[in-house]
């Protein structure tokens, strides 16, 4: 098997390929579908329109959706990046007692199930007396997303070394001088890492949005929810298509941008 | 008043230096009483300032009240709802009740939603490994110049909608999907093969989501392994397929058991799954708490089945965490 060449190898070459294709098939096929101009979202295609992109552009109630999910998404990555960062320094930085137990405490929103972590913030507020808001909703978003950006933040943080910190230090700078002049500029891919990974993941939550969101308020993942309700209309091929563009193609220009300024940097 | 604060202000430095001589004294006292390296650290630690021990604390507190009020309390909270009294119309009143727990534990209703729930789970568990393993070893394995590449499709999965890659499956499974119309105008069939809608069709969905989780920690383990032991295994005579078997299989498995952990725990806790491409009768326990809080505002109904859940997977990450622990799945999920 491990005789590159041999038809052990070979097997698990295509079997490899095989996998991909049912990971990306799918959504290729969805693209497509987009484009379709027939009336109901399935195949046979029959040509090639934007029109369906068109109509969502004047979907009012899409839009609206949109705004939302780009506000939660923009401030809950905001806030766990900020938090984020903190706590990678304490945990990578410092040795305390309990450490393993905090570990454990950030870990776990991403273990216990995400219906079980909605129906108890849900819980939380009704025994507060409050009613459900957008508030709500992004706190809720900052709690799912969190632990990801600590495991970003803090993985890159091991790979930085403390002597430039400990170099800036000797030199007369303060605790926060370092942060802002030597850690920070170094943690920089992370923290951008960790920004599109929240924005993403709050840009996509559904599970528990469907439990935390205000009556008649919508994001991209619950809206796509209910029009499949109606019925699978070509509308919501062009939804998925646009969604997948901003959140692959964020990444990627995020990523081609990092690059063109790390050469720059050169 | 003036004189006297003149003086403080002139003794002041010299109040200093001799605290810091009488520190560095007792200092030097007692590293020569006991010099051992693990003292030197304990006195070393004791003479670190009350600001310095507390700083990695002031760093993790906003994090830790964050997790606090949103997970702990609403936890507690939760806990305390499942023995109140539910009176109807989504009202209910505080109580020391146990007729949630008994109605859970006497329903039949509620065992059949855990054991499809175990049994959904545990399907798509096992494919997700068996479909995993291989494509993870090819690209572990590979010398192919482009391996980023792989790596990279493979972490896109987790960049695309969770809803767009659920319901793309209609497209493919669907009356008028890719399957059915690929056979319809080959002329095979004349009426659709219904494929959707039932447990096969969520299952599916439910191994397109969790695949790529499976195949990055499989990745990972396989990545830490030594290539030089299974050269070592095939020059004292192991075939290949003995040399997998009895070196990197064995090495690999401890990636293996972290992503079997994600994904049951990931598609026992789901429920939209199921509502997309399940039929009326593929719900899971996810499902049952949904409809008792969302539909039914049976809040305390609600608190007990998600309190059931918490128990249940959280006692299967708990004997996971007590043979393999926790920190294998951070390296898997900071990839």
């Amino acid at each position: 098997m491990n005789g590159q060449g041999g038809w052990g190898w070979r097997a698990v070459k295509a079997f490899t390929v095989l996998v991909y294709l049912f990971m990306f098939a799918p959504i290729a096929v969805t693209v497509l579908l987009s484009f379709n101009p027939a009336q109901f979202g399935g195949f046979p295609m029959e040509g090639v329109t934007l029109r369906w992109f068109w109509e969502l552009a004047a979907n009012d109630m899409v839009l609206r959706a949109l705004r939302t999910s780009l506000l939660i998404g923009a401030l809950s990555a905001l806030i766990c990046t900020l938090l984020g960062i903190l706590a990678a320094m304490a945990l990578v930085r410092y040795e305390f007692r309990g450490k393993e137990w905090i570990n454990t405490l950030l870990i776990s929103p991403v273990l216990i199930p995400e219906t079980v972590l909605a129906v108890g913030l849900l819980l939380f507020l009704r025994w507060l007396e409050q009613p459900r808001s957008l508030v709500l909703l992004l706190l809720g978003h900052v709690m799912l997303t969190l632990p990801f950006v600590v495991l970003v933040v803090q993985a890159r943080l091991i790979g930085i070394k403390r002597v430039y910190e400990e170099a800036a230090l000797s030199l007369g700078a303060n605790r926060f001088q370092t942060f802002r002049e030597v850690t920070l500029p170094l943690l920089m891919p992370a923290v951008l890492a960790g920004i599109l990974l929240a924005f993403t993941i709050s840009f996509d939550n559904v599970t528990a949005t469907m439990f935390w969101r205000p009556a008649g308020v919508e994001t991209m993942p619950t809206q796509i929810f209910s029009m499949l309700r109606n019925s699978i209309s070509p509308e919501i091929n062009a939804l998925g298509t646009l969604m997948i563009v901003v959140t692959v193609g964020l990444p990627v220009i995020g990523a081609a941008l990092a690059r063109y300024v790390g050469r720059g940097q050169r | 008043m003036r004189v006297t604060r003149a003086l403080n202000e002139k003794s002041l430095p010299i109040i200093r230096y001799q605290q810091l001589n009488c520190i560095a004294d007792r200092f030097a006292a007692r590293i020569a009483n006991n010099a051992s390296p693990k003292n030197i650290k304990n006195i070393m630690s004791d003479a670190l300032t009350v600001a310095e021990r507390r700083r990695p604390w002031l760093l993790l507190a906003p994090t830790l009240i964050t997790l606090a009020v949103l997970m702990v309390i609403p936890m507690i909270i939760m806990f305390t709802y499942s023995f109140h009294v539910y009176l109807g119309n989504g009202r209910d009143q505080p109580d020391f009740y146990l007729g949630n727990w008994a109605e859970f534990f006497t329903d039949g209703y509620y065992h059949y939603g855990i054991w499809q729930t175990a049994r959904i789970a545990a399907i798509t568990t096992v494919m997700c490994a068996l479909m995993g393993y291989p494509a993870a070893y090819c690209i572990a394995m590979s010398r192919f110049r482009r391996k980023w590449m792989l790596l990279l499709l493979l972490i896109l999965p987790f960049w695309i909608s969770f809803i767009i890659r659920t319901l793309s499956w209609i497209h493919i499974l669907g009356e008028q999907g890719a399957i059915n119309a690929t056979l319809r105008w080959l002329g095979l069939i004349s009426e659709p093969i219904p494929m959707l809608y039932n447990e096969g069709s969520v299952i599916m969905g439910m191994i397109h989501f969790l695949l790529p989780y499976m195949i990055l920690n499989v990745y990972v383990s396989l990545e830490g392994i030594d290539r030089n032991l299974v050269s070592a295994a095939r020059t004292l005579g192991c075939t290949a397929w003995q040399a997998f078997r009895e070196v990197t299989l064995p090495l690999s498995l401890p990636g293996l058991a972290a992503g079997c952990l994600l994904c049951f725990v990931l598609a026992a806790g789901s429920y939209v799954t199921p509502l997309i491409l399940g039929g009326p009768s593929n719900f899971l326990f996810g499902n049952l708490v949904f409809d008792a809080v969302m539909a039914e505002l049976n809040w305390p109904m609600g608190a007990t089945l998600s309190m059931v859940l918490l128990i249940l997977l959280g006692a299967i990450a708990a004997i996971y965490s007590r043979y393999m622990g926790l920190s294998r799945i951070y390296k898997g999920l900071s990839r």
